[in-house]
């Protein structure tokens, strides 16, 4: 339906692809035609169910059951009556706010250690990136273990005489957040270290020797010269690292499962068991309508506020 | 700011002990896949009688051969598809200046906002009508949709920076719009295709959610699902379960290794587009 609605405008084009240019030189404007495959692909997984979706979250439909009934806003009503979803809420921002300030912090660390003469700058930029790469949902399992009672982490503080450290890292309730986020730093930093770099390398020698003459210091120097220079950097990675942890799903999944208890649940993992574990389609999905618009609501207003910045900057 | 000073040095070594630490986790993972599970010494102590026998095990027990082949048919033919399709409505769309085409790139970009949550649980229900679910090549027909808001993206932003007279040149020599397509816009495209591949080639290999939905209780499995049947297959016997990690991991590392230079300008060309 969508598709055929978003057709009929241009059929005009198709029938006048040139066009004058003020110039003077003929230009032809492609057809419209080259967009329709992805078109139809797109609004057959994306669009369709979407709108299908958001039409569900206001019934009681079980996923299975084609009678079911129009509950209007009760589904949302139940939720803002369900500690657990409230719980799911806080901790799904929790962690997205979490892991955009340290991964980016890190990574910022990382990118500035290896934008420098040392030697081992290139085997470090490739050997800090790998985590990246490798599937989340085994890098997840990989820490399970880890993080387990008797697991590395626990024996590596114990090596080095910090028994008292040792921790029940996922099964701690107090703990289980933190150590989801730890897991995902350690992985994506060096994905934020990446696109920093690529920030830094756009960055003119000259302009950081002609502050060195005018007496600038290393922390000065970053904070007047680099900073400014790195803004669409952090523009990306903040929008990449907000965005992805609001969605987190599989880390969560494979790490946690949400538990102990609820203590580590998040939107996706509980809409998830509210479909498929206890058949709440329609509640579910009333879930994921807000998680679309805590996604649309963050990612336009941090887009607004970083590219002003940005052009405050430059 | 490019002399070897002791300071340098006192960075390089730090960085290198973080690099380290950041290691640690693949150590451990290695170490403990070669180790025999009756040998039950710290987990960071060095193993030291070294055994294939999990490898073999978690080969035999895993599924992890027919799973390869899923992944790397879903994967090669999901974005092929994707950029594809994308590349070529991305072409009017940068170019165009009618408002049907405006339109058009701001409803592509609103599935750059929609979380898949949204869409799955409906779509979910679609592919069980359509008898579609438990079938590998589904999954090929959902990324191909599901990645074209973004590699559209990544293809308008990088089109709109580039001159349009190569294209008039060739549309007033006589070519017609797909050949001016092919011939001409295609190859210029290529940097950016090259972002668009491996942006989109790690996501669609990584994913888990969506063929944990839509393959699940199937044969047909990708690389992470089976990985996970494992794991719950295999609960505690954490060598196994180690090794399958690795062989799940060790063609994904293969490659990053061989290809990183286009791999990591892959990811940070997002930073251009």
């Amino acid at each position: 339906m969508t598709i055929t609605s978003s057709d009929q405008p241009s059929a005009s084009q198709v029938a006048a692809p040139l066009a004058v240019r003020p110039e003077g030189r003929i230009r032809t404007a492609p057809s419209w035609w080259f967009a329709l495959p992805a078109l139809i692909l797109y609004a057959f997984v994306v669009l369709v169910p979407s709108a299908r979706g958001v039409y569900y979250a206001f019934t009681d439909w079980d996923g299975l059951d084609p009678h079911f009934a129009f509950v209007g806003l009760g589904n949302f009503g139940d939720l803002f009556n369900d500690p657990d979803a409230l719980q799911a809420i806080e901790h799904t921002l929790l962690i997205a706010v979490a892991i955009t300030i340290i991964q980016n912090g890190v990574g910022l660390l990382l990118a500035l250690g290896v934008n420098s003469a040392i030697k081992s700058r290139n085997v470090l930029r490739v050997f800090l990136f790998a985590p990246a790469v490798i599937t989340p949902i085994v890098t997840a399992f990989l820490w399970r273990n880890l993080l387990g009672p008797g697991g590395a982490v626990n024996s590596l503080l114990s090596a080095v005489g910090l028994d008292s450290w040792q921790q029940d890292w996922l099964g701690d309730p107090q703990l289980a957040l933190w150590s989801i986020v730890g897991v995902i730093v350690w992985q994506f930093a060096g994905y934020s270290m990446v696109i920093f770099l690529a920030g830094l390398q756009s960055v003119p020698l000259e302009i950081y020797e002609a502050a060195a003459i005018d007496g600038a210091g290393p922390v000065r120097r970053f904070w007047s010269v680099t900073r400014p220079l790195l803004a669409p950097a952090f523009t990306i990675n903040l929008m990449l690292s907000i965005i992805g942890g609001i969605k987190l799903f599989d880390q969560v999944w494979a790490l946690t499962g949400g538990g102990p208890g609820h203590a580590t649940d998040t939107l996706s993992t509980l809409i998830y068991k509210d479909a498929f574990t206890l058949g709440e389609f329609g509640y579910s999905i009333a879930l994921a309508v807000v998680l679309t618009i805590i996604v649309a609501v963050i990612s336009t207003g941090q887009y607004a506020v970083l590219a002003r910045r940005e052009q405050a900057m430059s | 700011m490019n002399r070897y000073r002791p300071r340098t040095f006192a960075l390089e070594v730090s960085m290198i002990a973080i690099a380290l630490v950041i290691g640690f986790p693949l150590y451990v993972l290695i170490n403990l896949a070669v180790r025999a599970p009756s040998d039950t010494s710290s987990p960071i102590s060095p193993t030291t009688t070294p055994t294939l026998d999990n490898f073999t095990e978690a080969w035999q027990q895993g599924g992890l051969g027919g799973a390869l082949i899923n992944s790397v048919l879903v994967t090669t033919a999901s974005v092929l598809v994707a950029l594809t399709i994308s590349a070529l409505a991305a072409y009017p769309l940068a170019r165009s200046t009618a408002r049907w085409s405006r339109g058009t790139f701001l409803l592509i970009m609103l599935g750059l906002i929609l979380p898949f949550q949204l869409a799955t649980l409906p779509l979910y229900q679609t592919m069980r009508d359509l008898g579609l679910l438990g079938q590998a090549w589904a999954l090929i027909l959902f990324y191909s949709g599901l990645q074209v808001p973004f590699t559209t993206f990544l293809y308008v932003g990088f089109l709109r920076g580039l001159p349009r007279d190569f294209e008039d040149a060739a549309l007033i020599d006589g070519c017609g719009p797909l050949q001016a397509f092919r011939h001409v816009v295609l190859p210029m495209l290529r940097p950016i295709t090259v972002t668009a591949l491996v942006l989109n080639a790690v996501f669609v290999w990584n994913d888990f959610f969506t063929p944990l939905l839509y393959l699940s209780g199937s044969d047909q499995q990708t690389v992470p699902v089976a990985v996970a049947g494992f794991v719950g297959q295999f609960v505690s016997e954490w060598n196994l379960i180690f090794a399958a990690l690795l062989i799940s991991i060790v063609p994904i590392l293969v490659l990053y290794f061989a290809l990183q230079r286009s791999i990591i300008n892959g990811f940070a060309g997002g930073l251009k587009g």
